[in-house]
């Protein structure tokens, strides 16, 4: 809604303000909020990692465990730097409205002042009424300029701060927190949560605190012309208020319901969309127009429902406001007419009347987007709220200089043990040397623990006893760049960034040389590919990400962890999309190219083992087999019934 | 209800508007009527004024209390009667225009599954998402308001202003005076304000492409410790926003400075030449009240127009939006009974050429004149370096993507012959990459055969190696895809080939169907699928010599042909690209085995 003319507070007669808003702002930002939820889990190549999403995990669900008063908290942290802005907002809002609301007071004194002194041919009260009129109308236009400027102000710099925190925090958790919490649910937080907020504050809020504040002056003003009438209009607010509340408890109800609707309809439309190719190949189209249809129809009923309960909103009001102005008019002329009151105060307090109740009607409506806003400031202080599981080192140390003249360095576990935080043990205590400059392939069947041990040693989850060492120093504690100096990890999936391709490689080291690019890329295999690219490395693979096949994403990613050239690489299933050729181009270059690093593959497919110098067969978290490949093949252990199967499977 | 209040400069706005006409069409009656109520319902708001300048003068005036009681219940009668006709306009359009925006949404749906894959290929899931949610909703919006409140507001202000100008022309001219210039600066105002709207949402775009990118790219960011040139990337593009933000900012400013101040100069000065005429008694009072009154009464209808003309700009975009996708033709079938009856020659690709329809004109082709024939119940793998187009060859058999050259025959018949519907009945394909919907394990397997039983199901299952959903919570009623349990990609994987081979349809296309897994399962499948593969006819794209051993014979792509076709072992010896493939040896050293 590109509504720009929702941000006043000035009177509007009759009924038409309400019809500026549809009366579902709330509602719909909530619906739109899930298409990119759900596209983006579509999309999410991490969506299956295989961990059931059960009812036990505190991380598997939208809003987050929140310590009481964390929503209040974080609203607070984020105006206390803008403290100034927000009084100089705040005072200009102030003043404005009393520019506003001065226009009936001035008609009043027209009428019972300005007229009578013209009579007597007395020009001062009716110049004084002019220049007062002409100085309101100035004044409140030039306050209402600052006022908007002053309060965008705030709110893009509250915007700006929440979206910076929100990214910051979310990089600094861990990839475990991450595992669990979903990327749809991250994005979400991070775009559609702050859209609504960035509604509430650019539209919503300085309305609504607008209508109080004039619905407070004009109070004031009523009561001041005349008790009798100004408690009237008072008295008349109480109705007003039970019905507010009546359909805001009412039309959140319907709110909800619609808003599962619309869910359930854009789920069924990104998936449709995003599998298309088998929904076409196994005829679903016609079993699927039924069950979009029965959908659609839900949306559509509380759709209608929502629309109906707003009519039955302003119809209510509407009776109220109306009768209580026809209630002031005839008990005000009343007065007049027996001599009671001045015309000039009856005719300010019918304006003022008017006025009075025309917001009413969009009460309700920001009420509701505001508890939208609400709810989801209280997802993102949830989130915000969420400790780094892997945290940075207060003493950091460095790593020792190399022992030899081989890039690798040696590896420990010392007594590690690795359960998740809500309780399921995944490794249970073990210990495990890797000399320096050793390959070390890690078999067994998928849950085995494997991607666990690899997650250990990148330091993408710490130990919950014991810890991982990489020549002596605890991975806790190295700064970040020594790390990942230190350790690299490729897994399999290669998720390209917008870029071009070369970026793409850079990303393991950001001051490489397009030589340096190209030399890994060769390297890897990856150069006779990426040249018959349209424009070669410099290809956009957004633009041309559709056909850049699996393998060649991961060649890429290959690519880029040669260019980081670490002490240890970690290869986490990285070859499975890679065909026969492409393997041992990664097994070249890591014979020759990363020859004496430290390595630690992790491979379903047994040819991978061959240039192993090591192998680990794990079960159930533990490590059930441990030597060279010769002699486990030669052994009558897993790993040999495994080998002798895939052998007979190549040679056929 | 006609459609031609948008001022004539929209010319092209209105033709995209007037699309709509079909869905409007039913609801008509109900659209009009509820407009006729409008403009009833704000023509009263402008009796108000009247009603009050007749108390004013007359019972107030003549000390008349009765007439003061008779006047109020006019107020009354009028509030309640405008009270009730604004929720009767609401009443009569709620259902009919959810019941528009539900149908057009169908029609939408219903379309888009029925459009080639070649068009999704081209079109992100997301951009047909916003229109079938976003879009759709603005339209409702704009059927529900400016399009009643333009034609509403216009005959509101007309009303107004001959009220205005018979009461007492000179005030009402000048209070006429603002209208022109304010009329015309919002809707320059709305140009401005649309194109830099606009530039905000792409730079929020732009900033959400970054936020999914960090999070969907996290373990690369940590794995190689780059989350500061992403958090650079980030703080410079939030930075960008917040100034686009803030000049955004600086326009309503003063373009709501101009709407505030200059009608309120005007009715200053309508005041203060109102009340010289009042003493000179040319004026009453309540013509004075009244005229100020009717006067804040027609603010809202003057200054809406922009507004209005902007959501209806909006509207005849995701009006265009829309039927761009809805405009795309859907596939016909060229289903001819006449054709010959069915042999059993298997499946027969045809000097079959195939470029994408995207791709430019002088690019070769991916496929060129690709000559293959599987003998029925022969399984043949498809083998190729990475990019060759084995994934691509396979579409082509369910007609995912048509041919755009030569042909294939299914046991004689010329697929484009068949309905899209037959042939997809006798293929069955898994897909490299394996989707879920959700839906039960079950329904997700049993979509290869509706017809298709428990007995069938437990055989795919198991065929697949896939009998891990018997431990599931609800066995194979447990709900997987987006919204239930996550399955790893082996998994899925399997849930896909038991998918394929449930119908036991009598061709089979399996694209690289063990990928992801691991060494022991894909023994397992392997010896299962085996028996499958032994009465029907099969492409299978292989990457190792594992799978390979599922065919009979084999099939080398090559650059977008079929270079070599043999059993495994021949083209092992014969064929040096082939034994690269399959073994990673170069030639020479084939040659010295061999």
């Amino acid at each position: 809604m590109t509504s720009s003319h929702t941000t006043t507070t000035t009177a509007h007669d009759a009924e038409p303000p309400t019809e500026r808003q549809d009366g579902d702002a709330g509602g719909d930002a909530e619906a739109i909020a899930l298409p990119q939820q759900s596209g983006a889990d579509g999309k999410d190549p991490a969506a299956g990692s295989g961990r059931p999403s059960g009812d036990g995990d505190p991380f598997d669900r939208d809003a987050l465990p929140t310590p009481p008063g964390a929503t209040r908290a974080l609203l607070l942290s984020l105006l206390s730097p803008l403290r100034a802005r927000v009084i100089v907002a705040t005072l200009l809002l102030l003043l404005q409205q009393a520019a506003v609301q001065a226009g009936p007071m001035l008609v009043a004194y027209a009428i019972d002042r300005g007229v009578p002194a013209f009579r007597e041919h007395d020009h001062g009260p009716l110049i004084a009424i002019g220049a007062g009129y002409l100085g309101c109308s100035l004044a409140s236009g030039i306050l209402q300029y600052a006022f908007i400027r002053a309060s965008a102000h705030v709110n893009q710099d509250v915007l700006l701060d929440l979206r910076g925190r929100i990214f910051r925090h979310a990089q600094a958790l861990s990839v475990d927190f991450h595992e669990r919490y979903t990327s749809g649910r991250l994005i979400s937080r991070s775009t559609t949560d702050v859209e609504s907020l960035r509604e509430l504050l650019s539209e919503g809020l300085q309305e609504l605190i607008g209508v109080i504040l004039s619905v407070i002056y004009i109070c004031a003003m009523l009561l001041w012309l005349d008790v009798g009438l100004g408690a009237v209009a008072v008295v008349s607010f109480v109705p007003l208020y039970l019905l507010v509340r009546l359909y805001q408890r009412r039309a959140g109800r319907v709110f909800a319901r619609r808003s599962t609707a619309i869910a359930a309809v854009i789920v069924k439309f990104a998936e449709t969309m995003n599998g298309i190719r088998p929904v076409q190949a196994f005829r679903r189209e016609r079993a699927n127009d039924a069950d979009f249809l029965a959908l659609n129809r839900r949306h559509e009923r509380t759709n209608g429902d929502a629309l109906l309960e707003m009519a039955r909103y302003v119809i209510g009001s509407r009776l109220v406001a109306n009768t209580a102005v026809a209630g002031i008019v005839l008990w005000g002329a009343y007065r007049v007419a027996q001599d009671g009151l001045a015309l000039g105060v009856l005719a300010a307090s019918v304006l003022y009347l008017r006025r009075l109740y025309d917001p009413i009607d969009r009460l309700g409506m920001f009420l509701n987007s505001y508890q939208s806003a609400a709810a989801s400031l209280e997802k993102i202080a949830g989130l915000l709220a969420q400790t780094p599981t892997v945290p940075a080192p207060t003493a950091p140390r460095p790593l020792p200089a190399l022992a030899s003249e081989h890039p690798g360095r040696e590896v420990v576990f010392d007594d590690v043990r690795f359960a998740y935080r809500t309780g399921g043990e995944v490794l249970p205590h073990f210990d495990l040397t890797i000399p320096a400059g050793q390959t070390v392939a890690v078999v067994g069947s998928t849950g085995a623990g494997k991607s666990t041990l690899a997650k250990l040693l990148a330091r993408f989850y710490d130990p919950t006893d014991g810890k991982v060492l990489l020549d002596g120093v605890d991975l806790r504690d190295l700064e970040t760049p020594e790390l990942r100096r230190g350790v690299v990890m490729v897994t399999q999936e290669a998720f390209l960034f917008s870029g071009t391709v070369a970026e793409n490689i850079a990303i393991g080291r950001p001051d490489a040389t397009p030589e340096d690019i190209e030399r890994a890329a060769k390297a890897i295999g990856a150069h006779d590919f990426i040249t018959s690219l349209p424009d070669g490395y410099d290809t956009d693979v957004r633009k041309r990400g559709g056909r850049i096949s699996a393998g060649q994403r991961q060649l890429v990613a290959f690519a880029r962890a040669l260019l980081a050239d670490p002490a240890v690489l970690i290869l986490d299933e990285a070859t499975s999309s890679l065909d026969i050729p492409g393997e041992r181009a990664v097994q070249r270059a890591m014979d020759t190219v990363l020859r004496g690093r430290t390595a630690v593959v992790i491979a379903h497919r047994l040819s991978t083992v061959e240039i192993a110098d090591r192998v680990l067969v794990m079960e159930h978290g533990r490590i059930i087999e441990d030597g060279s490949p010769g002699q486990l093949i030669k052994g009558t252990g897993q790993f040999a019934g495994l080998h002798r199967a895939w052998r007979e499977s190549v040679v056929g | 209800m006609p459609r031609t209040d948008a001022p004539p400069k929209d010319l092209s706005a209105v033709r995209s508007l007037m699309r709509l006409w079909p869905y409007v069409r039913p609801v008509r009656t109900r659209l009009a009527s509820a407009a006729f109520v409008a403009v009833v319902a704000s023509c009263l708001g402008l009796v108000f004024p009247l009603v009050l300048k007749w108390i004013v003068d007359g019972p107030v005036a003549d000390r008349d209390t009765g007439g003061v009681w008779l006047g109020a219940f006019m107020l009354l009668g009028l509030g309640i009667a405008e009270a009730v006709l604004f929720g009767l306009r609401r009443w009569l359009v709620a259902r009919p225009l959810a019941g528009v925006e539900a149908a057009m949404r169908t029609d939408l749906y219903r379309h888009l599954q029925r459009l080639p894959v070649a068009f999704h290929d081209r079109w992100a899931s997301g951009q047909l998402l916003s229109r079938g949610t976003t879009d759709l909703m603005l339209l409702r919006m704009f059927l529900a308001f400016p399009l009643t409140f333009l034609l509403v507001n216009a005959v509101t202000i007309l009303a107004g202003f001959i009220i205005l100008l018979q009461q007492q022309w000179s005030l009402g001219l000048v209070l006429l005076a603002p209208v022109v210039p304010l009329v015309i600066l919002c809707s320059l105002f709305e140009t401005k304000y649309s194109k830099i709207t606009r530039l905000s949402q792409d730079q929020v775009g732009d900033l959400t492409t970054v936020v999914e990118e960090s999070v969907l790219g996290i373990r690369i960011i940590k794995g190689f410790g780059r989350h500061r040139s992403q958090a650079r990337a980030f703080r410079e593009l939030s930075q960008k926003l917040r100034g686009t933000e803030l000049y955004k900012a600086r326009l309503l400013a003063s373009i709501w400075a101009l709407i505030m101040t200059l009608p309120e100069v005007a009715i200053g000065a309508a005041l203060v030449l109102g009340t010289v005429q009042v003493a000179d008694g040319g004026l009453s009072a309540g013509t004075l009240v009244a005229f100020l009154s009717t006067a804040l009464a027609l603010r809202w209808p003057v200054e809406s127009i922009g507004f209005l003309i902007a959501i209806s700009q909006d509207a005849a975009t995701a009006t265009t939006r829309y039927f761009e996708v809805l405009d795309v033709a859907e596939e016909t079938d060229t289903a001819t009974t006449g054709e010959a009856a069915p042999d059993s020659s298997g499946l027969v690709f045809d000097g079959v050429e195939f470029h994408y329809p995207d791709a430019a004109p002088d690019a070769p082709p991916v496929l060129a004149r690709i000559d293959l024939h599987i003998r029925s119940g022969e399984t043949m793998a498809l083998v190729g370096a990475t990019g060759s187009g084995k994934t691509t060859l396979t579409a082509l058999v369910p007609r995912l993507h048509e041919i755009t050259g030569g042909r294939i025959t299914l046991d004689g018949q010329d697929i484009t012959l068949l309905s899209r519907e037959q042939l997809r009945e006798l293929v069955s394909v898994a897909f490299e990459e394996p989707t879920l919907f959700s839906a039960s394990v079950g329904e997700n397997v049993l979509m290869g055969d509706a017809g298709a039983d428990d007995e069938a199901l437990r055989r795919a299952l198991s065929v697949a190696q896939a009998e891990f959903v018997h431990g599931l919570p609800a066995g194979t009623s447990t709900q997987v895809g987006e919204q239930g349990l996550s399955l790893s990609g082996g998994q899925r994987q399997r849930l896909a080939l038991a998918r394929a081979v449930v119908g036991q349809p009598r061709f089979l296309v399996l694209d690289d169907p063990l990928s992801a897994l691991d060494v022991h399962t894909e023994a397992l499948v392997e010896a299962a699928l085996r028996q499958v593969l032994e009465s029907t006819t099969a492409l299978v794209v292989a990457h190792r010599p594992s799978t390979v051993m599922l065919a009979d014979r084999v099939a080398l792509l090559s650059e977008g042909r079929i270079t070599a076709v043999g059993t495994h072992h021949e083209l092992l010896r014969s064929n040096a690209e082939y034994a690269w493939l399959m073994s990673g040896a170069d030639a020479n050293a084939v040659e010295e085995n061999a």
